[in-house]
């Protein structure tokens, strides 16, 4: 069979567009499908030709068949390549592709299926001889059983859902007491994410590293492409990935990379996929410390370490497997070559707990020297109806050492305004110690959680440039500007920084000599010449303007808000009894009613934002006044949401 | 046609010439700094005390940031009123709001309350002149306690005394030059008609108070016992009298809306001149200090000071081999197309005759005059006398007084006797008058004068058959020749406003592009010349 003239990529952001851009390196003509939030989007942009599916919810674009089968037959696709997430792990979704005449880019139904249940999935590789966890994968759903299963496992356990991935409907249980409320709450993760509340349960393995291995399959035969660690994770999330995984040895990578092409050839697996494994990383890698945990059927987020430590392009393998192309090397063939990481930059704030953030991207650049895999542009929007993820950043180096430096210095050089992100909190974990040092679990971040947050300070510099930058004295002054005749003039400038109002004063000697006096006394010189702004000697750092808010790409992005007299006396006038969204969301609970009294810390109101549940509380003892939203509203980033009589 | 300098920069003449400019700007830094200082530390600290901004730090946030400043006065009333009224206790200059050149009048509280010395009112008043001739908007920051009562016989009588102000303001007003205040504190008695008389009037809550008179006087006058604020605070203003039309929340509140209004003004600069792209001299203005003397009697070429100043050092000069003492060209100033008449020496008739002709062309032309002043004034002696050189200076004097086209003046060297008419001086109403450090002004020669006198004073003694020893000549001429010393110094003059103020030689191209660009805010009317004298 030929390889395909036309494909369809039935999903948006990030993987749309790179599935794209190998496409088109193939000569391959690339359909994309969109939302109604997704008219402007980069991967509609990219594509050879995009069709409208419908609305901003995935449930009413993104995860429906019949639309996406329609538009594929309207442009004469042949192959529909469901990236990660949405219907790419659906068998349901295989099957009406295959049924309506059409290549699935990707594994069958019936291997999709024999993986998309854990529970049996553990069964048929235990019957593989694949090494799996001890748990309990039962279809008695009761209480009881569930917590005697935990009980026979031994604490700590995990739950886990059925039908779950990519750690949601996830919960850990240190002890029995906690077990019945986790269980609530991960049933009911499950049944919001998956539709299906099954949970299963199995041993929470200590000082645990997760390490994954990338199997590509043509049907009958595979082969395994190495491993990736995963370990450096936050509440189950990933947050870098590398390749290969530190403290690997040969032995260990040959029975790990065997398991893995054993999974795969078992349930005849064509495609690109992960096998999972759960590896005790308390006493070094031994190649009897680790254990199956599931299968991902699909092309995983952070596959592009595996392509950068192998030469590989996975989506030209699934373009040309799914083709009927044999695969295209022997195992044999597939070397390491140097390392890799990725770096998932998400728009969310982090000192605030990681909250997931809206916000158009004022402005966006990658460095060059990384790759750079993304979905938004400077000036598209994170919205709040996906995923809030920006980029990824890929480094590779010959070595780890030089790998991970690469990967601190390409994060230090991204520049995002107009959203808060991760960055800085990438930016630390690239630096420390443990993880350069290779010793990585689950667990590290956890433990060096505070340090990690923290929100870097800006350094004097940083904060002068924005003064000027905020007063407009950034650009290439003009002849006249700045002149005095005598004694030079001062003026005050206020910027706003999280709640901190910083006067900074700038003293301008000409237009091209600026002293800058920070709250804290110090002084900073900024002079012009033909190279450009110098601060204390040292040239300028990038930065961008936005109305008010000044962004300068020192320390991860420092924003800046300018604060206009006029603003702030109108500020003032407004009210301050309202209990307002902290984050565009759903009003999943509505607990206020009018007339009812409050004390402090009450929860009134669930929000349910970026597939999370955060409770809005009554911030002091009171009565309300007013509910402005009824449950079920979709609401944006500082809607008032209840309104309290005055104290 | 551009200019080549003879000038050697590494030469010993250039070096000496540097250093004694760079003393006589020190002299005046040091005077424009402590002028800038106000009322002294104490002052300004319990000034700041009360939340209120410093007067310096009110016209930076008002300016647009980074633009130029204009400063005119900043070395007033310097050596006057024993010290007491450092800068005349006003700030007034040309300034860029919301990108509008707008006159600035801004009180300056340290200094004794904010309250009008006779040099104040002239500075305010100047202000205003300037803002009337070249249209700019008036942009007052109040805080004065009036007018400063110990000197009330020069402040409050006569025509150009503290009731002018407010002449003004009407008639600008009825010009439409947009009057605009922004009330900070005091606004007492006559002082209370600035807000009153202006078109918008902005005020601080609970800092600025507008009335005719303040509650001492009040209760003096009736009983009636009343806070300042119960009496005339932004409150009362803004909601009850109508007084005022905007309530501020604080000083850079009520900044921030006095921009506001300057941006709704809806103003346009006329089409007047043929703007041309800017472009640096091929000279560094920064060499003008090293090429010319700093002794006023050692002759140099004025055409090193033009290769400095204009755009390109290109000028395109006017009957260069007529009238030689008097250099008469067309140049550009940072793109504005200029008229330059300059000083090579004294003044003969040709060079008179040339100079009027010059400026009826410019006239004609619409084109903008700058006067580069160095004049020991019109050559003397019978030969000149019996030609007519009191004729032919009078035409330059009539065509100077009498053009319309916006005319700047530095004062560079000398400025004597009638020479400084025929080179619009003071009275010749050049919109701008700026002079260098080095300069001198008085009506004749400290030297010359003492010379008179002694003349005189010799003839009547030897009339009577008395003799006069050439020691007693000596200690007769001394106390005048140090009275023409001390009265012609530039500080003296500045500080009298007999010009806008002292500049740094080196910033001669920016104050004249600045002036010029100010002037060029109102549309050049047509001229017509008085009667010349043939």
């Amino acid at each position: 069979m030929a390889l395909f003239d036309t494909i369809l990529v039935a999903n948006r952001g990030e993987i749309a567009c790179r599935v794209i851009e190998s496409a088109r390196a193939m000569g391959v003509r690339s359909v994309a499908v969109y939302s109604d939030a997704d008219a402007g989007a980069r991967h509609v942009a990219l594509a050879d030709e995009a069709v409208h599916i419908g609305g901003a919810a995935p449930s009413e674009s993104y995860l429906r068949t019949e639309a996406i089968l329609a538009a594929a037959a309207a442009t004469g696709a042949q192959a529909i390549h469901p990236g990660y997430g949405f219907l790419s792990e659906n068998p349901d979704f295989v099957e009406a592709v295959e049924a309506a005449g059409l290549v699935f880019i990707g594994p069958s139904a019936k291997a999709i299926r024999a993986m998309g249940l854990k529970d049996a999935a553990k069964a048929l590789m235990e019957e593989a001889g694949v090494p799996v966890v001890p748990g309990y994968h039962g279809a008695d759903q009761s209480d009881d059983v569930l917590s005697k299963a935990a009980d026979e496992i031994g604490y700590p356990v995990l739950i886990k859902a059925v039908a779950g991935g990519g750690g949601k409907g996830m919960r850990l249980v240190e002890r029995a007491a906690d077990f019945a409320e986790a269980l609530e709450s991960a049933r009911g993760e499950a049944r919001t994410a998956f539709g299906n509340p099954d949970v299963l349960v199995e041993k929470f393995v200590e000082k645990p590293r997760h390490i994954e291995v990338q199997v590509f399959g043509d049907g009958t035969r595979a082969v395994h492409l190495f491993e990736r660690d995963c370990s450096l994770q936050r509440r189950h999330q990933k947050v870098i990935e590398e390749a290969p995984a530190p403290g690997m040895t040969v032995e260990m990578r040959a029975a790990m990379g065997q398991a893995a092409v054993r999974a795969a050839e078992a349930i005849g697996y064509k495609g690109a996929g992960t096998v999972e494994f759960i590896v005790d990383g308390s006493d070094g890698l031994r190649p009897d410390g680790f254990w199956f945990m599931e299968m991902n059927t699909r092309l995983q987020v952070e596959h592009p370490v595996t392509e950068a430590i192998t030469g590989v392009d996975l989506v030209e393998w699934q373009l040309r497997v799914a083709a009927g192309e044999p695969l295209p090397v022997a195992q044999e063939d597939l070397t390491i070559t140097g390392h890799a990481f990725e770096a998932r930059l998400y728009a969310e704030d982090v000192p605030a707990g990681f909250l997931p953030a809206t916000g158009r991207l004022a402005h966006l650049a990658f460095p060059a020297g990384a790759r750079s895999d993304t979905g938004v542009r400077s000036g598209d929007v994170i919205s709040p109806h996906y995923d809030p993820m920006i980029a990824k950043i890929i480094t590779h180096g010959a070595t780890r050492d030089i790998a991970l430096k690469r990967l601190g210095q390409a994060l230090r050089e991204t520049q995002v305004a107009g959203t808060v992100t991760n960055l800085a909190f990438l930016g630390a974990l690239a630096g420390h110690a443990g993880f350069a040092a290779g010793d990585v679990d689950t667990g590290l971040i956890g433990r060096d959680l505070d340090a990690l947050a923290a929100a870097p300070e800006p350094t004097a510099p940083a904060m002068a440039w924005a003064a000027l930058v905020a007063l407009g004295l950034d650009g290439a002054p003009a002849p006249l500007d700045g002149f005095v005749m005598w004694a030079p003039l001062g003026r005050d400038v206020v910027l706003r920084r999280g709640d901190a109002d910083l006067t900074c004063r700038v003293v301008t000697r000409s237009g091209r000599s600026h002293l800058v006096t920070l709250p804290d006394g110090i002084v900073v010189e900024a002079l012009y010449d033909a190279a450009g702004w110098t601060l204390d000697g040292d040239t300028a750092p990038a930065h961008h303007v936005e109305g008010h808010k000044v962004t300068v790409f020192d320390g991860y992005g420092q924003a800046f808000e300018r604060i206009d007299p006029l603003d702030r006396v109108a500020e003032a006038a407004a009210g301050g009894n309202l209990i307002e969204a902290p984050m565009p969301g759903l009003v999943k609970v509505m607990r206020a009613e009018a007339g009812q009294s409050v004390s402090a810390g009450d929860r009134l109101a669930v929000l349910e934002a970026m597939k999370m549940e955060h409770s809005l509380t009554a911030p002091r003892d009171g009565v309300v006044a007013e509910v402005l939203v009824s449950e079920g509203s979709q609401v944006e980033a500082g809607a008032p949401l209840i309104r309290l009589e005055d104290e | 046609m551009k200019l080549i300098s003879q000038a050697i920069a590494t030469s010993e003449d250039f070096r000496s010439n540097r250093e004694n400019h760079l003393a006589a700007l020190e002299l005046v830094r040091e005077a424009a700094e402590a002028a800038a200082a106000g009322g002294g530390q104490k002052s300004r600290d319990r000034h700041v005390s009360r939340g209120k901004m410093l007067p310096r730090d009110r016209v930076a946030a008002l300016l647009d940031p980074g633009s130029p400043f204009l400063e005119m006065g900043a070395t007033a009333a310097h050596g006057m009123y024993d010290g007491a009224a450092p800068g005349g206790g006003i700030i007034t200059g040309i300034g860029r709001v919301q990108g509008q050149d707008c006159m600035i009048v801004c009180n300056d509280a340290t200094v004794k309350g904010g309250t009008y010395y006779p040099v104040t009112v002239k500075k305010h008043l100047r202000a205003q002149e300037v803002a009337e001739e070249n249209h700019l908007p008036c942009i007052y920051l109040v805080d004065s306690g009036g007018a400063n009562l110990p000197n009330q016989d020069e402040v409050f009588p006569d025509r150009d005394h503290f009731g002018r102000i407010f002449y003004n303001q009407a008639n600008m007003s009825a010009k439409g030059i947009p009057q605009i205040a922004v009330v900070m504190g005091s606004c007492t008695a006559g002082g209370a008609y600035v807000p009153a008389m202006s078109d918008v009037t902005i005020i601080v809550k609970e800092q600025g108070t507008i009335f005719l008179a303040g509650p001492p006087l009040v209760k003096a006058a009736t009983g009636e016992v009343v806070s300042a604020e119960d009496l005339g605070g932004g409150d009362v203003h803004t909601r009850l009298s109508g007084v005022a039309d905007y309530l501020a929340e604080d000083d850079a509140h009520a900044l921030s809306l006095a921009r506001r209004a300057v941006a709704g003004l809806n103003r346009q600069r006329p089409q007047t001149v043929r703007w041309e792209s800017p472009e640096d001299p091929a000279y560094d203005p920064e060499e003008i200090i090293g090429v010319v003397p700093a002794d006023l009697r050692t002759p140099y070429d004025i055409r090193e000071v033009i290769a400095r100043v204009v755009d390109g050092s290109r000028f395109d000069e006017f009957k260069p081999r007529f009238g030689e003492t008097l250099v008469t060209g067309f140049a550009h100033v940072m793109g504005c197309p200029v008229g330059i008449v300059a000083n090579n020496g004294v003044l003969f008739s040709e060079a008179a005759q040339k100079g009027a002709h010059f400026v009826e062309l410019c006239s004609q032309r619409n084109i903008p005059l700058v006067f580069l002043q160095n004049i020991t004034g019109f050559m003397v002696g019978r030969k000149y006398e019996n030609e007519g050189i009191a004729r032919h200076g009078a035409k330059l004097v009539t065509a100077v007084a009498t053009t319309k086209v916006p005319k700047i003046t530095m004062l560079v060297g000398g400025s004597f006797g009638a020479g400084n008419y025929g080179m619009a001086g003071r009275a010749y109403q050049p919109r701008l008058m700026w002079t260098w450090p080095n300069s001198r002004i008085s009506v004749m020669g400290g030297e010359q004068a003492a010379g008179v006198l002694a003349t005189v004073k010799r003839d009547g003694i030897e009339r009577t058959g008395g003799s006069w020893s050439a020691e007693e000549e000596a200690e007769f001429k001394r106390p005048t020749i140090e009275m023409f010393e001390r009265q012609s110094h530039p500080l003296y003059a500045s500080a009298r406003l007999w010009d806008d103020g002292i500049i740094d030689p080196r910033q001669t191209r920016d104050v004249l592009a600045l002036s010029l660009s100010a002037t060029l805010n109102a549309p050049i009317e047509e001229t017509k010349f008085g009667v010349f004298r043939m």
